[in-house]
C-alpha cells in the first residue's frame, strides 16, 4: 500500500472493517462461501455493489462487464472473480482520473483559490480545516474565507479550525453577503501575498434555486476581480449519501463548475459507492477522502485503493 | 421521476391488460421495476427484496376489479404495503406524566441534530410548553454557540456549561429545568459514528444519567444503503423511541425511512423541511409512500376510479367511442366525470398514456370551464350535430357563454380532430383498449 499506509490508509480499512456483520454482505464473504461461479453468485455480487450505494444502474453495468470478462478469460475457480470485478470497478472510475503523485502539491497560480461547496452537514468546514492544515504544514500562507454567513456559529466553528491549522481568516457578521466575504478574502490574499485562499460556503440543498444563484454570484464576484479564480471548486459529499449524490454533483456543477469531489466520513461503515456513478456520468475526479475528525484525517483519493476497500470488510 | 416510472410501468402494464387474475408470472416484471424504483430511492437492497416478496405473496390470486388493470391493482397493493410498513399514522412525542419530559437527540454527524433541536423546541413552545435546550454537544467546534444562537432565534433558553462533559451538561440541564419550571428538556448530543466506541459509550452514559422519556434518532433523507447499519447500531446502544427524517425539502426520495422502519421498527415522528426554525412537520406515512414510489397519484386515481365511475355509463361510452359516435354531449358528460375526481391537471397526469401526450397539451381548469359554458349554451340539437353550427348560431353561443367566436371555433375544430383521431384509433382498436383500462378518455 506504500504511501497510503503512511498516510493512514490503514485507517480507512479499519473503518470499513467495522461493517456490521449480517447486513451488508461483503464480496469476499460471498466469494469464499460460493462453491462455483453461477447466476446465484453473480446476483449476490450485484447486490453487494448496490449495498455499497453504487446504484442499481451502475451495478448492472459493472456486472455486464464482469460477465464479459468471465466469458473472455474464464477464471479457474471462484477466487479468480474478485480481481476481474475490481478491474471492472476501476474502469468505471476511469473518469475520476489517475491520482496525481501528490494531490496536495499546489499549481503555480498565486493566490490559488479553492471554493468549497456542498449540501448541509457533509463536512465542508471540517474539510477546510484539514485542507488548510495540509497547506500550512507544507509552508504555505493560507487564508480562509468564512462565506457561510447563514448557519448559526459557522464562523466561530471555522475560526477554531483556522487557529488549529495556523491559517488566517476573513470573517464577517452573520447575515453578511457571502459574495462580499469571498471578494474581500481574495482581495486581502492578493495584497498580503497569500498562497492559498479557501472559501467556505453555507451548506445548501441543491434544489434551492435562490441559494444556488447565490453560489453563482460568489463565483462571478471572485472572477471579476481575479479571472482565473476559483482554480478549484470542491464538492464535499458524505460517504453515506445514496443515489441523490449524483443529483447533487449535477446541480452543484451547473451552479459553480465543480472540479473535484471530497468524499467525507469514510471512517464509518458507508462506502461512498455513489462516486462511481458520478465519475462515470460527469468525469469528476475524487480528490480527497475524509477518514476521521482529526486534523490529519484528510487523505488523497486513489481509485485502486478505493475499489479494494469497497470489497473489504 | 413520476413520468419516468409511469413510462416504465406503462409498457409492462400493457402486457398485463386483459388478465383477469394476478398471477406470479404476470407481475414478475412489474415487481422487478418496483424493486428498481425502491433501490433508486435508497431503500436497502435486502429490505427491498423482502418487500417485493411480501407484495407478491399478497397480490397473487387477487381478483382484478373490472375498472382497473392488474398492474394498477398491484401498484395499489404496493402502496398500501409501503404505507403499512411506514406506520400508517403519525405518532407524536411521549410526554412524562411528571415533568420535565427529557428528550435526547442523537445521530451521525451532519444529520441535522442541532437544527432539529431548535425546531422541536419551537414546535413544543407553540403547543404551550416550556422547553429548555441542553447543549451537550461538547465535541464539535462552536456547536454550543450554534445552539445558543438558534435558542435566541426561537426564544428558548439554552443550558450550557463550557468545558464540562456531555453527561454533566445533560444532568445540569435537567436540574436547571426543575428549578426554573421548564417542562421539557431537549438534549442535543454530538454527532457520532456508530463505530466510534468511545462516543457511543458517551451517548449511553448520557442516557443513563438523565433517563430520557424519548430518544430521537436523526437521519438525513439523503442517506443510502448504510442507513440500516447506523439505525441498527444506534438502536442497539440507545433503544431510541422514534426517528426524525431531515433535509426532506431536497429531492431525495427518502428510502432510508423504509430501511429504518423495516430494521428497527420505531415510528418516524417528524420530518425537517428547511433551514428555518418553523420548517418541521409531523411525519405522514402516506405522503412518504407516494414520494418513494413517485406515483401515489395512480393510487389515488385507482381509488377514485373505483368510487366515482359509473360502470354502465362507461360501457355505453366505450361503444360510442368505438363507433366514433362521440358527441359534444358525451364530451361534457366526460368532463363532469373527470371533474368529480379532483383538480384537472392532476387527473390528466394520472392517466396512463397521458405522459405520452405532447408537452403543449396543458390542462387549464378555466379553459375547461369555458368549454363547458360553450357546450351548455348550445341547443341539444347543436350538441349532437355540431355541423349545423352556422355563423349566427356561433355568434349566439359565443355571446351566451361569454366567449368569443374564435374560442368556439377552436373548440369545434378540436372536437372534429378528436373524432377523426377516434375513427383511426378505433380501427386499430388501440383507443378502445385504453378506454377499457381506465374508463376515461382524454
Amino acid at each position: 500500500m506504500g504511501i497510503l499506509d503512511t498516510l493512514g490508509f490503514s485507517k480507512l480499512k479499519e473503518g470499513l472493517a467495522k461493517t456490521r456483520e449480517g447486513l451488508v454482505g461483503t464480496v469476499t464473504r460471498i466469494l469464499t462461501g460460493a462453491p462455483k461461479i453461477d447466476e446465484d453468485l453473480l446476483e449476490r455480487l450485484e447486490e453487494s455493489l448496490i449495498g455499497a450505494d453504487v446504484g442499481a444502474g451502475v451495478a448492472g453495468e459493472i456486472m455486464k462487464g464482469l460477465r464479459r470478462r468471465l466469458k473472455d478469460t474464464p477464471p479457474a475457480d471462484v477466487s479468480g472473480v474478485l480481481p476481474l470485478l475490481q478491474l471492472e470497478v476501476t474502469s468505471q472510475l476511469a473518469g475520476s482520473g489517475p491520482a496525481s503523485a501528490d494531490p496536495f502539491a499546489l499549481p503555480p497560480a498565486r493566490p490559488y483559490v479553492i471554493l468549497v461547496v456542498g449540501i448541509n452537514g457533509v463536512g465542508k468546514t471540517t474539510t477546510i480545516g484539514k485542507l488548510a492544515r495540509r497547506y500550512v504544514a507544507a509552508g504555505n500562507k493560507v487564508l480562509i474565507a468564512a462565506a457561510d454567513t447563514f448557519r448559526a456559529a459557522a464562523g466561530e466553528q471555522l475560526e477554531i479550525w483556522a487557529k488549529r491549522a495556523g491559517a488566517d481568516i476573513v470573517i464577517q457578521k452573520q447575515g453578511a453577503d457571502p459574495a462580499a466575504v469571498a471578494f474581500d478574502a481574495v482581495a486581502a490574499a492578493t495584497a498580503r501575498k497569500t498562497d492559498v485562499v479557501i472559501i467556505d460556503t453555507a451548506g445548501r440543498l441543491h434544489t434551492r434555486v435562490n441559494l444556488m444563484e447565490e453560489l453563482k454570484k460568489i463565483g462571478r464576484v471572485i472572477a471579476k476581480q481575479y479571472p482565473a479564480a476559483p482554480h478549484e471548486v470542491l464538492l464535499v459529499l458524505d460517504a453515506s449519501t445514496g443515489q441523490n449524490g449524483l443529483q447533487q454533483a449535477k446541480l452543484f456543477s451547473a451552479a459553480s463548475g465543480v472540479t473535484g469531489i471530497v468524499l467525507t466520513k469514510l471512517d464509518g461503515t458507508a462506502k461512498g459507492g455513489i462516486v462511481l456513478a458520478i465519475a462515470r456520468d460527469m468525469q469528476l475526479p475524487v480528490r480527497y477522502i475524509g477518514v476521521g475528525e482529526g486534523v490529519d484525517d484528510l487523505q488523497p483519493f486513489s481509485p485502486a485503493d478505493f475499489t479494494e476497500a469497497l470489497f473489504q470488510a | 421521476m413520476f413520468e419516468d416510472l409511469s413510462r416504465k410501468l406503462d409498457g409492462v402494464l400493457k402486457r398485463l391488460r386483459g388478465q383477469g387474475k394476478i398471477s406470479e408470472a404476470n407481475v414478475a416484471e412489474t415487481l422487478r421495476e418496483v424493486r428498481r424504483v425502491l433501490l433508486d430511492a435508497d431503500v436497502n437492497y435486502k429490505v427491498a427484496r423482502q418487500f417485493v416478496d411480501d407484495v407478491l405473496r399478497r397480490a397473487v390470486g387477487q381478483d382484478v376489479l373490472q375498472s382497473i388493470t392488474p398492474g394498477q391493482l398491484i401498484i395499489k397493493i404496493i402502496y398500501d404495503e409501503l404505507n403499512r410498513l411506514l406506520g400508517t399514522q403519525n405518532v407524536g412525542i411521549t410526554f412524562a406524566p411528571m415533568p420535565p419530559t427529557v428528550i435526547m437527540v442523537a445521530g451521525l454527524q451532519g444529520s441535522g441534530k442541532t437544527t432539529f433541536c431548535a425546531k422541536l423546541a419551537l414546535h413544543l413552545k407553540g403547543q404551550g410548553r416550556f422547553p429548555l435546550l441542553a447543549a451537550a454537544d461538547v465535541h464539535r467546534p462552536a456547536a454550543i454557540d450554534q445552539l445558543e444562537v438558534l435558542g435566541k432565534q426561537v426564544g428558548i433558553p439554552v443550558y450550557a456549561e463550557r468545558g464540562a462533559g456531555a453527561v454533566d451538561v445533560a444532568r445540569g440541564a435537567l436540574e436547571h429545568a426543575r428549578q426554573s419550571a421548564r417542562d421539557v428538556v431537549i438534549v442535543d448530543t454530538a454527532g457520532r459514528l456508530h463505530v466510534d466506541e468511545d462516543m457511543m459509550r458517551e451517548a449511553e452514559a448520557v442516557k443513563t444519567a438523565v433517563q430520557p422519556h424519548e430518544i430521537l434518532f436523526v437521519v438525513d433523507a439523503m442517506t443510502g444503503q448504510d442507513a440500516v447499519n447506523t439505525a441498527l447500531a444506534f438502536h442497539q446502544r440507545l433503544q431510541y423511541s422514534g426517528a426524525v427524517l431531515t433535509k426532506m425539502d431536497g429531492d431525495a426520495r427518502g428510502g432510508a425511512a423504509i430501511s429504518l422502519r423495516a430494521t428497527v421498527g420505531v415510528p418516524i415522528k417528524f420530518i425537517g423541511t428547511g433551514e428555518k426554525p418553523e420548517a418541521l412537520e409531523k411525519f405522514h406515512p402516506d405522503r412518504l409512500a407516494s414520494r418513494i414510489l413517485g406515483m401515489g397519484d395512480i393510487v389515488t386515481l385507482v381509488e377514485k376510479a373505483q368510487e366515482q365511475f359509473d360502470e354502465e355509463k362507461a360501457v355505453a361510452l366505450e361503444s360510442k367511442l368505438r363507433k366514433a359516435q362521440f358527441t359534444l354531449e358525451d364530451f361534457m358528460e366526460q368532463l363532469q366525470e373527470v371533474k368529480k375526481m379532483g383538480p384537472l391537471n392532476q387527473v390528466m397526469g394520472m392517466l396512463p398514456g397521458m405522459q405520452r401526450m405532447p408537452e403543449n397539451v396543458t390542462v387549464d381548469e378555466k379553459a375547461l370551464g369555458r368549454i363547458e359554458a360553450m357546450i351548455r349554451s348550445m341547443t341539444p340539437d347543436e350538441r349532437r350535430k355540431p355541423q349545423i353550427l352556422n355563423g349566427s348560431r356561433r355568434k349566439r353561443i359565443a355571446a351566451g357563454s361569454g366567449c368569443t367566436v374564435q374560442d368556439l371555433n377552436r373548440l369545434i375544430k378540436q372536437y372534429e380532430q378528436m373524432q377523426r383521431m377516434m375513427k383511426t384509433l378505433s380501427k386499430g382498436g388501440k383507443f378502445g383498449r385504453m378506454a377499457r383500462g381506465m374508463r376515461i378518455h382524454p
